[in-house]
């Protein structure tokens, strides 16, 4: 018996999400430039949206012959990374307008992006998961390429695509073997056929793939680079709420469509998480530009999540969701702190140019110096319960090397952001900075306080939603 | 349970009172010459004074609720934080002789950088008051996960302590201090969390009565002294301490030597000796070696140094030897002598880093032959100056000369080898600070400079004589000290017995 209003809910989310961005297409068509004023506005409303959409009318279940599927667990990664994402297109206009790229385009791309962030979180079936994947791809080459008339923006994107095809067609290789010899496309049904030798390799295919748009170690060639190249903005973006998404379905494929196959996934996964964070932490120790240390640092981070999916299903799930919620957020304050400092010049990308900036502007220095510390994974910052979470869930699942290496990871990663600090309290000021919008400075100093310092003290209720939504994987 | 939240109040009193001091300066910062910079400054630093003052008196409004005779956790607070960590605190004699070490020591730091401080007054001020929050954390907590979270918090204000109003290496010496110590306390929380996960519960009487198999209890053993012998620090892992010292301002050198050790010395007799008992006993000859090695190898050293804070630093490392010779001595005078060096020394070690200061911010050298003669100018100075190099060298009737005999005697019971040799770190002490004594204050005035130097002012007084008084008093009286740990002493013990 069909149920329709429980069909359609069950990707409420993403149908708001789909209808707002085809509204906005028809505005641009008919408003040309006009349109450009409200769709940074319009686009950020169609995110939070969906995200309330999510909160207050989730309905779990599976939905279109098992074609999609929600659980509590993808729906929590869901508000949070539409949330951010809304955030994250708020602080953009202002230097989008002023880089002459404040083009409603951006907006729309955003729009699309988030879907193709719901579509995989809501896949339960190979072909909805490659539909989902391509649609986020696609909407971020043209987002990291967005400002057209800059070589290094063009680059940025023009790499991101060609290295971001070739792992979907991993992906597609990967997921075309694994139907060849599970006979089906669904999760469920794959979860159920026999283990076969084609399945496996089907399947470190799809990870491959996967740990692509994750930019997990040793894929991640792509990212201080397209972080560096990109606009800031779209940076903030990448960085926090398509990488909550991201590495939620990986976990969500894992343990749902591999679940049996854990022994044989799990030392591929350590090893990627392993790499991630040495080549994540030690790469960012030498560089100068800010963007690239954050992707080198987005790296480490990923590669400290892997630990948790390493750690399993019943182990790892809650606690991925407690670092991935706390990271997202911290990223998007740290770059937010990126586009805060404006110099008469222009950005400021260098780190040696932050120099001073507590004489400055104490405000913003002591909220980044709390992003800084709570990334690093210091107490008494929130971002310490990520990390203290997942090195947990890593210890009980009897991952004593992975716990090590991310404790080695760690002292290596405080060497820059101990750097960071010194730059910003200790040097001496040079230049003066420019006035900046407020939206940036609200978004810096909120995910300071949500981050840094909420989280401290509701961490209680953190650990037990999250413990609640891994729930939803069943048991 | 139940009750007025004392413990709480006052670790947090501090931090409370620097987000105000923040919040204030926010709001009037308008328009700042430099009179007013240095008009909010000292404002500041009054404020700082009166909220470090106020801590203090929490404290001893503590002390008297404290019960002697009862030699568990007192004054116990529990909420439930995350999973099975939760939010505990509670005190026995060895905590709040520490805390009031730390609530006492604060206000005279903040009171000493009355002159020396010019440069951003207000966030030195909220640094430190920040950095006793955390001390005092440390001290009162009765979880582990939040007991390493104060634990290795307090690193970043006394980094920046260090980086900003530090001397001409401070950038070198901050990482140094930061790195190195982050190091050891990460090797701990493998340890930390391992703990929790297989005794189900982060609450010390719990994991005090879990008992770990031997072999698990020689890797929890190594990974927590890995970071309490950095902290402590002992012989080799102490390179960080005299770079640390020597840059550091002189508030800050008297916090790091006064308190920062000592979370060193509480870590052993709180973790090491009554979780671990067995892994405790198979290390006991490692750590008396080294603890002599430490005593013996940094008096030597500290002899042929030619910078005064430097010499102090080094002869905190010899003195910090004897408190892991009486740690490791598992008895009770040992023991007793340990938290009792570890108290005298703060006091000591402390007035002893405000004396060189008091010279440095006159002539802004710390090397010893810029000075001589410096009695016939600074009479009063050159007294109080005696005074500590004798208790530092341990002369009886000063506290110094307690702790060293009874963390002797304690050790002499274990092996008379290691008393032996930590008794020859005795006589290097003498030689060291008679030296330094000789060659700073007796003699002729060599240095012209010398000839305009002012005595110390009231504000210098105020700071050193409380403290010369307690020396004294702790000498001749230390039952004073002996009757709040004596339970916490034997209950320890009592533990690693198996009891």
């Amino acid at each position: 018996m069909l149920n329709f209003t429980a069909m359609t809910l069950t990707i409420g989310p993403e149908l708001w999400l789909a209808a707002a961005g085809l509204l906005g297409v028809l505005l641009g068509a008919l408003m040309k430039d006009g349109f450009n004023g409200l769709a940074f506005k319009f686009g950020a409303l169609a995110l939070f949206g969906a995200a309330a959409i999510a909160a207050l009318f989730y309905t779990g279940g599976e939905a279109f012959n098992g074609l999609v599927r929600t659980n509590t667990f993808v729906n929590f990664a869901k508000i949070v990374s539409f949330a951010i994402g809304g955030f994250a297109l708020l602080m953009s206009e202002g230097f989008m307008k002023r880089q002459g790229t404040g083009r409603y385009e951006y907006a729309l791309l955003t729009i699309f992006a988030a879907l193709g962030m719901g579509v995989i979180l809501s896949a339960a079936d190979l072909m909805t998961l490659y539909m989902g994947v391509e649609t986020l791809s696609l909407s971020s080459y043209v987002l990291a390429a967005f400002h057209r008339d800059s070589a290094r923006s063009s680059e940025a994107g023009l790499k991101y695509f060609v290295l971001g095809a070739l792992a979907s067609g991993m992906l597609l290789y990967g997921a075309s073997l694994v139907y060849g010899f599970a006979g089906t496309t669904s999760f469920a049904g794959i979860a159920e056929a026999k283990l076969s030798i084609g399945m496996m390799f089907g399947m470190v295919l799809m990870i491959t793939g996967l740990a692509f748009k994750i930019s997990a170690a040793p894929m991640h060639v792509w990212t201080p680079d397209v972080y560096e190249g990109a606009p800031t903005p779209v940076g903030a973006f990448f960085s926090s709420a398509p990488k909550m998404a991201s590495i939620v379905v990986f976990a969500n494929v894992m343990f749902q469509v591999f679940g049996d196959a854990m022994e044989q996934w799990r030392l591929i996964i350590a090893i990627i998480a392993g790499l991630s964070m040495i080549i994540g932490s030690f790469g960012a120790l030498t560089q100068t530009n800010i963007k690239r240390l954050l992707g080198y640092s987005s790296i480490a981070n990923v590669g400290y999540a892997l630990v948790a999916v390493a750690a399993g299903q019943k182990l790892g799930a809650g606690p991925l969701l407690v670092f991935m919620t706390i990271y997202a957020i911290s990223s998007l304050g740290l770059f937010a702190g990126v586009l805060a400092m404006r110099r008469p010049g222009g950005m400021v990308e260098g780190i040696g140019e932050l120099g001073g900036l507590m004489r400055k502007r104490p405000w913003l220095t002591v909220a980044l110096s709390i992003l800084v510390w709570s990334v690093a994974g210091l107490p008494p910052f929130g971002g310490f319960f990520g990390k203290l979470a997942v090195f947990q869930a890593g210890i009980e699942a009897g991952l004593m090397p992975l716990a090590i290496i991310l404790v080695i990871a760690s002292v290596v990663s405080l060497g820059y952001y101990l750097r960071l600090i010194k730059i910003m309290w200790f040097d001496e000021p040079t230049e003066r900075f420019e006035a900046i919008d407020g939206s940036v400075t609200f978004v810096v100093l909120v995910s300071a306080l949500i981050a840094g310092i909420l989280f401290m003290f509701f961490i209680y209720q953190l650990g037990w939603w999250t413990d609640q939504a891994a729930l939803g994987l069943g048991s | 349970m139940g009750g007025f939240p004392i413990l709480s109040a006052l670790t947090f009193m501090p931090l409370v009172g620097a987000l105000l001091i923040m919040f204030v300066r926010a709001a009037t910062t308008g328009s700042r010459s430099a009179d007013a910079a240095a008009t909010s400054g000292r404002t500041a630093l009054l404020a700082g004074l009166i909220i470090s003052g106020a801590t203090f008196l929490a404290s001893l409004a503590a002390f008297s609720a404290f019960d002697y005779g009862n030699p568990g956790y007192q004054l116990v607070e529990q909420y439930p934080w995350y999973k099975t960590i939760s939010y505990k605190m509670g005190v026995d004699g060895l905590s709040l002789s520490l805390i009031l070490l730390t609530t006492f020591l604060t206000p005279i730091c903040l009171l000493a950088s009355w002159n020396s401080i010019s440069t951003r007054v207000t966030e030195y001020v909220v640094a430190f008051l920040v950095l006793e929050t955390f001390m005092l954390g440390v001290f009162t907590a009765m979880d582990l996960v939040l007991f390493y979270i104060f634990f290795e918090a307090g690193l970043i204000p006394m980094f920046l302590i260090i980086g900003i109003w530090g001397g001409k290496d401070k950038i070198y010496a901050a990482f140094k201090f930061f790195l190195y110590t982050l190091l050891g306390s990460l090797l701990m929380l493998v340890a930390v969390v391992y703990m929790y996960v297989t005794a189900g519960s982060s609450d010390f009487e719990v994991l005090e009565k879990f008992k770990f198999a031997p072999e698990v209890q020689t890797w929890l053993w190594l990974a927590f002294v890995a970071s309490f012998a950095v902290k402590l620090p002992m012989w080799p892992v102490h390179t960080w301490l005299p770079d640390a010292h020597v840059q550091a301002p002189t508030a800050g050198s008297v916090v790091l030597a006064g308190v920062l050790l000592k979370m060193g010395g509480y870590g052993f007799l709180r973790f090491s000796l009554p979780m671990f008992p067995d892994a405790s006993h198979l290390f006991q000859p490692f750590m008396f070696a080294l603890a002599v090695a430490a005593i013996i190898y940094t008096s030597l050293v500290a002899w042929r140094q030619t910078d005064m804070k430097k010499l102090i630093a080094y002869s905190s490392v010899a003195h910090m030897g004897f408190v892991t010779l009486g740690v490791f001595s598992f008895n009770e005078i040992g023991v007793q002598g340990a938290i009792f060096q570890m108290l005298s020394h703060g006091i000591i070690s402390g007035a002893l880093f405000l004396i060189v200061g008091v010279v440095y911010d006159r002539m802004h050298t710390r090397e010893i032959s810029a000075y001589g003669g410096l009695v016939h100018r600074m009479p009063v100075y050159a007294s109080l100056f005696m005074l500590f190099t004798m208790a530092n060298v341990g002369l009886p009737g000063t506290s110094g000369f307690i702790g060293e005999i009874l963390t002797m005697i304690g050790g002499f019971q274990a092996s008379t080898w290691a008393a032996a040799g930590a008794a020859l770190g005795v006589i290097f002490s003498a030689v060291y600070m008679l030296t330094l004594y000789r060659r700073t204050v007796f003699g002729q005035i060599t240095n012209p400079a010398l000839n305009d130097i002012k005595d110390m002012n009231w504000i210098e007084l105020v700071c050193i004589v409380p403290l010369a008084l307690l020396t004294l008093l702790f000498g001749i009286a230390p039952n004073l000290i002996f009757n709040m740990t004596e339970g916490s002493a034997l209950r320890i013990l009592s533990m690693m017995a198996g009891g």
